[in-house]
């Protein structure tokens, strides 16, 4: 089994998401240099948070040109798990493996903080850790995190569960008051329809560690390798 | 040849730069401003032996391909011989 953390010009998350995967689930997890093309040999590739080249043009958009993003998209083509954080989503749905695109924050303030997330599956390789409705503290850190998509992306994505990740109040309600930058219906992650890409907003390797305040964002990460354990076993 | 292309939000997508623009605006005094949207410019140099066909084809495509996000916005390309 083994995880890649792509690097980016930018890329700012990339030594946080590696600690969590190396430190403190204890699995084996390379960085791989955004012009390098192969991945062979990874079961698990995580688009890290930053500002890829600076967020020229939009953000995400240099990055998903980038050589790796090629091999990227064959890699979840194939249905390899691929896991995109903050900027890492953004690259996610500029590269076309997501639908929808993240837009400036409707406050226009740049968000930094701990919101609350529920769960709203459990039956993916991303959340079989959670359970459903489970409120989770997880921090947010973006100046462009308002999901958007036409409304007929939005009925498929609703109607095919295909939101994972919903920003909600500390009781677990979807309300204006707890959605941190203007997302639909409060969308803070989303997965492929095959199951195998899911990106999000907030940064679970930030809440993996009693010491930052939250492990909350740790059963994402186990998640990822007890699946992974688990394709292994059975082929 | 230079290649101009203009980038624009679609229509019904939230625009919160245009919103606090025209709302500046409207502070410093300006009457009869109904909405102001903020979009992208871009100037490209185009190299020799191209025909204004294949240069309108080439910015078409790098304008859909890169400058824009076709899920968000709209683009329009003029080629100035």
């Amino acid at each position: 089994m083994k995880f890649g953390v792509v690097v980016f010009p930018g890329s700012n998350c990339d030594h946080d998401a590696y600690h969590v995967i190396s430190k403190v689930i204890g699995q084996p997890v390379d960085f791989i240099w955004h012009r390098d093309t192969s991945l062979d040999g990874y079961d698990c590739i995580v688009l890290p948070g930053g500002f890829s080249y600076g967020d020229y043009l939009r953000t995400g958009a240099i990055a998903s040109h980038s050589p790796i993003m090629r091999s990227v998209v064959s890699f979840a083509r194939s249905g390899g798990y691929v896991f995109g954080i903050c900027n890492g989503f953004q690259i996610l749905c500029e590269s076309g493996l997501l639908p929808g695109a993240l837009i400036r924050n409707s406050s226009l303030s740049f968000v930094c903080r701990h919101v609350d997330l529920r769960v709203e599956r459990t039956d993916t390789a991303f959340t079989r850790d959670y359970a459903r409705g489970q409120i989770l503290s997880i921090p947010v850190a973006h100046g462009e995190g308002n999901y958007v998509c036409d409304p007929e992306t939005l009925a498929r994505l609703e109607g095919e569960g295909q939101v994972v990740f919903r920003y909600v109040s500390a009781a677990g309600d979807v309300t204006p008051e707890s959605n941190p930058n203007g997302s639909m219906n409060n969308i803070a992650g989303i997965i492929s329809r095959e199951g195998n890409v899911l990106g999000m907003m907030p940064h679970p390797e930030r809440a993996a560690e009693e010491a930052l305040g939250s492990t909350d964002g740790r059963g994402m990460f186990t998640s990822l390798a007890s699946a992974i354990a688990e394709l292994a076993k059975a082929s | 040849m230079k290649a101009e292309v203009f980038v624009t939000l679609k229509r019904g997508v939230l625009d919160p730069q245009g919103k606090a623009i025209h709302h500046a605006v409207e502070t410093v005094g300006y009457s009869g401003i109904a909405g102001v949207r903020q979009g992208k410019y871009f100037e490209i140099e185009l190299g020799g032996g191209m025909s204004v066909d294949e240069a309108r084809a080439k910015v078409d495509r790098l304008a859909r391909e890169i400058l824009s996000n076709p899920v968000i916005e709209d683009f329009r390309t003029e080629i100035q011989e």
